[in-house]
């Protein structure tokens, strides 16, 4: 698939003699929202990891819009990337994460404004009033002199997003981000995903353990099982009518467990 | 012998002088203990494993050494390798470098208690290396570092008389040598700690104001 904006190929990624990803194959189309579902310790969150280039790989290629992640091109051959070729394609990810790494010591306006000032010498005033924008985005403007450690999870996690908005990437990946909320706070988080989903044509991979948001949101899931993927399809296919059998018993435990889908 | 106040007031502006380098000694070796402390630390977590090893090795040779050898070495030795340096540098380098060995422990553990997430949220963020520590690292990690960093800076202002051993002229210095020209040490020595309990004393509630204004807040 040539016009992909994630090409990942034949990807290993071992800690130490234990395999998380193993030959994993994918791609993602631009704009496309994925959602990556199965059971623990399948290796999903160390697929979005890598991508972030938090985690390196072992063997494999991926591609961020053709462009090798973890090579570049030196004299016609490629090589294993430097520094600034990691931080060259980062400007293109964005990632939010699951107990949402806000930056305690900054107010929640400076949370947001750090990284476009620093990373593209954005005027602190131009970079504040685009905050401000993203935070009425994601509900938050009032709280926008409030420090990380007087928000509820929920409005932490909404800030997270907006830090990562901000930067303006085309990518976007979301690493389970309500399982550390309380359940009454969740909505007000997925909210903001949808409305994100259906107004911008980011492309968005989203790992979850909420399967009735992911069959709302997603246009395709990919179901893995120890590092591999077994079954991908649209949602309406893979939720109702999955054929493999481990997607049918990982399901059928979701439903056991009490949780739409 | 009989408390003599009369001789109190004649040796006072002598002690006062002495308090005054005592002082200074202090706050330029703590400059240098935090700086250099901090440099210290970031080298030991260096990439390079050499450069980490090597580290590793000055500070605990630093460490393991007494400060009045270091004192000696820098101040008697090293022109006999062609540096001499003024007694008060000789004194500042040897206190700064002696507690810089002590701040990098206080540096590398405060550093250690940054959690993960921040560091990858930095990245995550795509900030440099050195703005993640500039921007995001030791702001967090350096305030609930400023008690112990604090105590050890007192601790090196009591170490001070030690400096009286390479003709420093300060504090203790100035006690002994009024004392010895007088024959009478009870009023000087007393002055003596009596000046230190002084300024220890101002000092612990100095701490404690710094410790509550660097307070974290998560
Ligand atoms: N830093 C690490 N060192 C060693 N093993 C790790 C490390 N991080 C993850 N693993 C292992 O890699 C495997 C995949 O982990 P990963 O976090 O990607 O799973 P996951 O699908 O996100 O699971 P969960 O749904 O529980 O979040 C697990 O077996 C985990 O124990
Ligand atoms: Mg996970």
């Amino acid at each position: 698939m040539t016009d992909a904006i994630i090409d990942i190929d034949r990807v290993t990624k071992r800690y130490g003699s234990h395999t998380v990803l193993q030959d994993l194959c994918f791609s993602v189309r631009p704009g496309e929202k994925l959602a990556l579902i199965g059971p623990s310790g399948s290796g999903k969150t160390t697929i979005l990891r890598t991508l972030m280039t938090l985690e390196t790989i072992e063997s494999g290629t991926i591609r961020i819009d053709g462009e090798p992640l973890f090579q570049m091109e030196r004299n016609g051959s490629l090589v294993p990337a430097d520094e600034a070729h990691l931080h060259r394609m980062r400007t293109r990810i964005g990632m939010v994460f699951q107990l949402f790494n806000l930056f305690p010591h900054k107010c929640v306006l400076d949370n947001v404004t750090l990284a476009p000032m620093l990373t593209k010498g954005v005027r602190k005033a131009d970079a504040e009033r685009r905050a401000m924008e993203l935070l009425d985005l994601v509900g938050l403007a009032d709280k926008a002199h409030a420090m990380p450690a007087q928000l509820s999870g929920g409005q932490k996690q909404r800030v997270a997003i907006a830090r990562a908005l901000a930067l303006q990437p085309r990518i976007m990946l979301f690493d389970e981000v309500t399982s550390a909320l309380d359940p009454e706070l969740v909505e007000e988080v997925l909210n903001v995903m949808r409305m994100l989903g259906s107004t911008t044509d980011m492309t968005m991979l989203l790992v979850t353990h909420e399967m009735s948001f992911a069959h709302d949101f997603a246009d395709r899931v990919l179901f893995f099982d120890r590092g591999r993927i077994v079954e991908e399809g649209p949602p309406d296919v893979l939720f109702t009518n999955p054929t493999h059998e481990r997607t049918q018993a990982f399901l059928k435990k979701i439903i056991a467990a009490g949780q739409r889908i | 012998m009989e408390w003599d106040w009369e001789f109190v007031r004649e040796i006072m502006p002598m002690l006062l002088d002495g308090l005054r380098i005592t002082l200074l000694a202090t706050l330029l070796g703590s400059i240098l203990a935090a700086v250099a402390g901090l440099g210290f630390a970031l080298l030991r977590r260096s990439k390079s494993r050499p450069v980490a090893r090597i580290t590793g090795f000055v500070v605990e040779f630093i460490r393991g050494t007494p400060l009045l050898v270091q004192l000696y070495f820098l101040f008697y030795v090293l022109p006999e390798l062609g540096l001499l340096l003024s007694p008060l540098t000789a004194g500042v380098v040897g206190l700064g470098l002696h507690y810089a060995t002590y701040a990098s422990e206080v540096f590398r553990a405060g550093i250690d208690n940054t959690p993960r997430g921040q560091w990858e949220a930095a990245k995550a963020c795509n900030l440099t290396p050195y703005q993640t520590w500039r921007h995001v690292i030791l702001p967090q990690a350096i305030p609930p570092m400023i008690p112990a960093l604090a105590n050890y800076f007192v601790a090196m202002f009591k170490e001070t008389p030690l400096l009286s051993a390479i003709t420093v002229i300060e504090l203790m210095s100035e006690a002994r040598g009024v004392a010895n020209s007088n024959y009478r040490y009870l009023e000087p020595m007393t002055m003596v700690g009596v000046l230190f309990l002084c300024i220890s004393l101002i000092a612990v509630p100095a701490l404690h104001l710094l410790e509550r204004r660097f307070r974290p807040t998560r």
